[in-house]
């Protein structure tokens, strides 16, 4: 587990971004233990952004996400989270795409 | 932001927002598109392969100016196991014609050349510009939309929905369904830098001729996936994708199933020695025909990804993607041009065109396929595959074996595999669903 989260963070680090500092762009709802799909998030996320803390919630820091939209698919029928695109002009700035 | 009323409001620039943009703006409709990157193109990614046809009918002569990578000559196709790949390969030299039909492509780059074309023909386009909802009347007729820039209200009499896959905006005013994990597949995808010299070295290439390759196989360890490698003029595409219902089943990560591809011994060699300078991901549409949403209603159009319009047999999206994009414009054009309103029963007429195009009637063609790629994932991406390979290497490996017991093995492992009723099965489905 922690060495594919280490890939990833190198992987993200070729990326460009400009983030929104204090508005996450994805929030995720109060939970006490997360649904089926917010936990897979941690595994599914392809940057990564989803972690479970010590006291099993799922919390995102979305600074490296790829705005792919898999979270909202999979978590934002349910309420388990808020998805908004970020404000214009910032996010991932795609190079190649 | 701008105190005018617009013929059309474009959201979105990629390839159906461009193409809708373009054809409005060049029969002299007044049109505002707007873009949520720092420029139209930077949140766009795509494999990617570009069509000639369909850009030819929108910019006849595009490749003249257009930044096309290479234009392709051969096409693998890859049964692969964890350690083999059985190939299907075509490559012809008639690919090396004056006007080529595909070509590979960076789409940061080809957007944002695409829409400075937009741009000329009198569209004014927006970048940095979120659309957060869309504005309707008493009667719920779209009338414009408002963004994040403030006193971001605008106006206009149609709105064309060109918001890619995961476009927020009509979902939210319920104008078509969220896609369901099942027709979404996750793509990642990451751009392998090599001097020109050693792609074309690598891949058997003169000058700027391209290679795909598309695989499939015990790569997706049972999910519906594939993995590819497009070849650019100086760096190597090289992803995985698979099914977003089959990542929620699974303990896959993304990342470590393009890890896992990009270490098969067919694919390594290809890429050694290369800087990798980004890492993507994306949904692609595969639900094919049977998960079109209403494509129009009052005040408004949907195109492109954001439509579903995805032949995922094929991997035909940005063609699709751009016909659409074009037929909205023609058809919101010709209801300007006779005065009529915007209402939903006008706007049918881009169902029409689209009706009787490539786009759904290639669509139609394969509406049962995404659903039998999807239920018999094992047996197609992990027991074919499989069993392909140990026949392939049982005719191939010489050692003492009489020929008629090779050939009785392998049938004997097929029919084990999948017993003759899953066979036959099988093939009667594959060709129902492909007729």
């Amino acid at each position: 587990m922690s060495t594919q989260v280490a890939r990833v963070e190198e992987k993200l680090f070729q990326n460009r971004y400009l983030v929104d500092q204090g508005k996450p762009h994805i929030v995720v709802q109060p939970h006490t233990t997360p649904s089926k799909n917010l936990l897979a998030m941690t595994k599914i996320c392809p940057a990564g952004c989803y972690e479970q803390n010590a006291s099993g919630q799922v919390e995102i820091t979305p600074d490296g996400c790829l705005e792919c939209g898999t979270c909202r698919v999979l978590c934002e029928p349910q309420g388990d989270i808020v998805w908004n695109y970020p404000r214009g002009g910032y996010g991932v700035l795609f190079k190649f795409g | 932001m701008i105190e005018e009323r617009f013929d059309a409001i474009v959201i979105g620039a990629g390839m159906a927002g461009n193409a809708a943009a373009y054809t409005m703006a060049s029969r002299g409709l007044n049109v505002l598109q707007l873009e949520r990157g720092e420029y139209p193109g930077s949140k766009n990614v795509q494999g990617g392969i570009l069509y000639a046809d369909m850009l030819e009918k929108i910019i006849p002569d595009f490749r003249e100016e257009a930044p096309l990578e290479r234009h392709l000559i051969e096409q693998r196709f890859w049964f692969m196991t964890d350690r083999s790949h059985t190939g299907m390969h075509y490559r012809s030299d008639d690919f090396n014609e004056e006007r080529p039909n595909r070509y590979t492509i960076i789409r940061s780059q080809f957007d944002r050349w695409f829409n400075k074309q937009v741009q000329a023909q009198g569209a004014i386009v927006i970048s940095e510009t979120t659309v957060t909802e869309l504005v309707s009347d008493a009667y719920g007729k779209v009338i414009g939309v408002r963004t994040d820039r403030s006193g971001g209200t605008v106006f206009a009499d149609v709105v064309v929905l060109a918001e890619g896959v995961n476009g927020l905006l009509g979902a939210r005013a319920g104008l078509r369904p969220t896609p369901k994990a099942e027709h979404v597949a996750l793509a990642v995808k990451e751009m392998h830098f090599l001097p020109r010299e050693t792609i074309e070295a690598r891949f058997n290439l003169h000058g700027d001729e391209g290679v795909v390759i598309e695989a499939a196989g015990t790569i997706s360890k049972g999910m519906t996936g594939m993995g590819f490698v497009y070849t650019n003029k100086e760096s190597i595409s090289v992803g995985f994708g698979c099914l977003v219902s089959d990542f929620a089943a699974n303990e896959e990560t993304p990342y470590g199933m393009l890890e896992n591809f990009k270490t098969h011994p067919s694919i390594a060699p290809l890429i050694e020695g290369s800087e990798v300078k980004e890492y993507a991901a994306h949904l692609i549409p595969e639900g094919g025909y049977k998960t079109i949403p209403e494509l129009f209603g009052d005040g408004w159009v949907v195109v492109g990804d954001a439509a579903q319009l995805n032949n995922a047999i094929h991997r035909e999206g940005s063609n699709l993607a751009m016909t659409s994009g074009r037929l909205a414009g023609e058809a919101i054009f010709q209801v300007k041009s006779r005065k009529d309103p915007m209402t939903k029963q006008n706007l049918a007429l881009y169902k029409k065109l689209l009706d009787d195009s490539f786009v759904m009637k290639d669509l139609k063609k394969y509406k049962d396929m995404p659903a039998l790629l999807h239920t018999q994932a094992s047996n197609f991406f992990l027991d074919y595959p499989t069993l392909v390979s140990k026949a392939m290497e049982n005719f191939l490996r010489v050692d003492g074996t009489p020929k008629i017991e090779k050939e009785k093995a392998s049938v004997r492992a097929f029919r084990q595999k999948r017993s003759l009723t899953g066979l036959v099965g099988d093939a009667w489905r594959l060709a129902r669903a492909w007729r």
